[in-house]
């Protein structure tokens, strides 16, 4: 009888690796570059420069609402290229398998870096696997690289972020690293969603605007907070103030949020993309994104002062009208979340 | 699950903050300030995040108090925990825990070092911990006020009932009440009307409190943590002031009921008994701890493994004391964000989300930013 969890021996280079690569990785990735399993892919690109980035996932657990790690690899290693301003073509992609994860499992998460890596119009171009005996992973661990065409049009550069720029968010916040902490403390039913997804779409449609796009980020690990503070750290003239009442928040979010008392603003998206502009192409670039699935939430965040005690600080305007400063997140304990 | 955002609704908020303003204006004129107290850390979070105080009306002040049940344990108590963690034992905590200084280490060194240090959101999470290593004792570290003694205290008849024997609780429970007793009575503090904790009351009740209203004339408002509870607490206490009463009043009575919460209270009286106990910062006050009787010893980590908790060494420079006490302000401490940040702290009241000091650094106002 076959055995239903993944074997030592699947690693092993004989027989029953075959088996592996056939049934996990063949006949769903087969038929583009993996056609005959070379040891490496050739990939013809139009363009002169490429834009490439990799990332490791090994989020726990590996489901979670919304998605599973197999989405969240493809995801992951796509936005980065896609807000770095690269259109992106192929994925590699590497798996790492403890002896005794359900091929249940397996299964459901690479059909879902099937699916992702379609629906994003990307092609897993080359491979591996490896399989650790039990103990040596948390189930399954997976890299993915990611290269992208340099879109000509894009002009990105922190450093030509300038008072009076607006900051824009396209979606609501926070939800996969709540997401996750919920489906931790079980608490996932009716709670939040992860946002998992390729922001691509998003990129694409403020590429009109490029001229007058200055930056662009995921914020994953750290959430708004984090990559805001990165924005000014150092800045001696300019500083950030966000609007804490209109931040875009699911409600299952924020309830969760509120009951673990976690701030959303620290908290990690897998979807969403963070867009400072000159202030006269915000409202055209919401316009854009507000038509796009799940742009219905994009919001307008705050945006960059020249105000003196503002300098490389980013402050929230809260509901009473006062203001706090939004810092670097600390090292908090939170488990694994990408 | 939306009925929270009325308690944070921005122009609600902002008409309040501005009815405060011209109350204080019409009736603090003279110099004549107050100073309120906000007894639970979880205010001291809520008006740091919503940049409360920036918002208040001149003459109106808000110090905190000693509400943040991490920053009150002692030193002594964490040596003991880090000990029991050193001799193979289980430890199951809240996460605040972990990074307390005791003595010489925190129980996230002794993990490093190989302690077996699990953290939960949960108290029943140690159920399942317990119930799953059955051959090993299990000790969670069993602090908190009132609030947090209910569902802990709660585990001793929970593991009796399952059969769960390695299950111990290694207790320093301690109660409000008693602690405003010793500030009230502390010559140096003049406190004009307290805020009182929110979930505390919603075990204790709000008539816990009309001794400070009735007896020493402290006028007592309860409210709930959300933004717009915080600031019609404040007016509460402001319009007490100005029409000369002094009364127990319940804000927060979408919680918070006159008794309290009957099936705790009884359960403390089943399963604990008062004693004295130290308090980081305040030191020993009377009968302001709770502690498992002796019918339940065998639940009893002390008494279980025979340690005994000391009163430890703290930093030297530390102004938690102080801070706890009210009677400073986190950044006069000179340590603060200099030397004690929540990534390197020196007191416990850096450690906590509830802390003073940690409430005061993480949500620092545009204004205090010098520091
Ligand atoms: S800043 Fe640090 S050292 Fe100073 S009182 Fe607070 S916790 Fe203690």
């Amino acid at each position: 009888m076959k055995p239903d969890t993944v074997q030592l021996g699947h690693g092993g280079g004989g027989r029953l690796s075959r088996e592996l690569i056939n049934m996990a990785v063949v006949s769903r990735f087969g038929d583009g570059p993996l056609r005959g399993l070379p040891d490496a892919a050739t990939l013809s690109a139009n363009s002169g420069e490429v834009v490439f980035s990799t990332d490791s996932f090994v989020v726990s657990p590996l489901e979670f609402p919304g998605g599973n790690i197999g989405h969240l690899a493809v995801h992951g290693s796509i936005n980065d290229v896609a807000v770095a301003g690269g259109w992106p073509r192929w994925l590699s992609l590497a798996l790492i398998l403890e002896e005794g994860l359900p091929f249940a499992v397996l299964d459901r998460v690479l059909d879902a870096v099937r699916d992702a890596a379609a629906k994003a119009d990307v092609v897993v171009a080359t491979g591996d696997t490896k399989v650790v005996e039990r103990g040596k992973c948390d189930g399954l661990y997976i890299n993915t690289a990611c290269i992208g065409e340099r879109v000509e049009d894009w002009r990105l550069d922190a450093a030509a972020v300038r008072p009076g720029d607006v900051i824009l968010i396209s979606g609501t916040l926070g939800d996969h690293g709540m997401a996750i902490m919920a489906a931790r403390n079980g608490m996932a039913a009716g709670g939040p969603v992860s946002d998992c997804a390729s922001v691509y779409p998003f990129v694409d449609a403020a590429l009109p605007y490029a001229a007058e796009v200055r930056f662009m980020r995921d914020p994953t690990r750290g959430g708004v907070a984090a990559v805001l503070n990165e924005m000014v750290e150092g800045a001696t003239s300019a500083g950030i103030e966000i609007d804490e009442t209109c931040l875009p928040l699911a409600p299952g979010t924020q309830a969760v949020a509120d009951m673990l008392g976690l701030d959303p603003l620290y908290a990690a998206c897998e979807g969403r993309v963070l867009l400072v502009c000159a202030a006269g192409a915000a409202d055209a670039i919401l316009g854009a994104w507000s038509k796009l699935p799940g742009g219905a939430q994009a919001a307008r965040l705050g945006h960059v002062s020249a105000e003196a005690p503002l300098a490389g600080l980013v402050a929230a305007l809260t509901v009473t009208g006062g203001r706090r400063i939004v810092d670097l997140p600390g090292g908090e304990i939170l488990p694994r979340i990408c | 699950m939306k009925y929270i955002e009325g308690f944070r609704e921005p122009r609600a908020a902002r008409a309040l903050v501005e009815k405060l303003r011209l109350l204080g204006q019409s009736s603090l004129k003279d110099g004549n300030g107050v100073t309120f107290m906000e007894v639970c850390g979880s205010h001291t979070m809520a008006i740091a995040r919503y940049a409360i105080r920036e918002a208040l009306p001149e003459g109106v002040a808000l110090v905190s108090g000693p509400g943040c049940p991490v920053c009150v344990t002692p030193a002594g108590y964490l040596d003991a925990a880090i000990e029991l963690a050193r001799q193979g034992v289980i430890m199951i905590s809240f996460g605040d825990m972990l990074h307390v200084p005791g003595s010489r280490s925190s129980l996230a060194r002794a993990r490093a070092a190989g302690g077996d240090i699990r953290v939960v959101y949960s108290a029943l999470d140690a159920l399942q911990i317990a119930a799953a290593e059955p051959q090993r004792e299990c000790v969670f570290l069993a602090i908190g006020f009132e609030t947090t003694t209910a569902p802990v205290a709660g585990l001793v008849p929970l593991a009796d009932e399952r059969k769960i024997g390695n299950l111990s609780l290694l207790t320093s429970f301690k109660t409000i009440p008693p602690a405003m007793d010793a500030l009230i009575a502390d010559p140096e503090l003049r406190i004009d009307g307290f805020m009182c904790p929110a979930h505390v009351s919603a075990i204790i009740g709000a008539d816990a409190y009309l001794p400070y209203a009735r007896q020493h004339g402290i006028p007592c408002v309860v409210a709930g943590f959300e933004p717009l509870d915080i600031l019609l607490g404040i007016e509460g206490l402001l319009r007490q002031i100005i029409e000369g009463r002094a009364e127990v009043e319940n804000q927060y009575s979408r919680v918070v009921t006159a008794g309290g919460n009957r099936r705790a209270q009884v359960l403390f009286q089943r399963l604990l008994e008062p004693e004295d106990a130290l308090w980081r910062g305040l030191g020993v006050i009377p009968a302001s701890g709770l502690r498992l009787k002796k019918a339940y010893s065998s639940r009893d980590a002390a008494v279980r493994f025979g340690v005994t908790i000391g009163p430890g060494v703290e930093h030297a420079a530390c102004c938690c004391g102080d801070v706890i006490k009210g009677k400073l302000n986190p950044a006069a401490c000179p340590l603060f964000a200099k030397v004690c940040t929540p990534d390197d702290p020196v007191g416990p009241c850096m450690v906590s989300a509830e802390g003073s000091c940690a409430a005061a650094y993480k949500f620092r106002d545009i204004r205090q930013h010098a520091y």
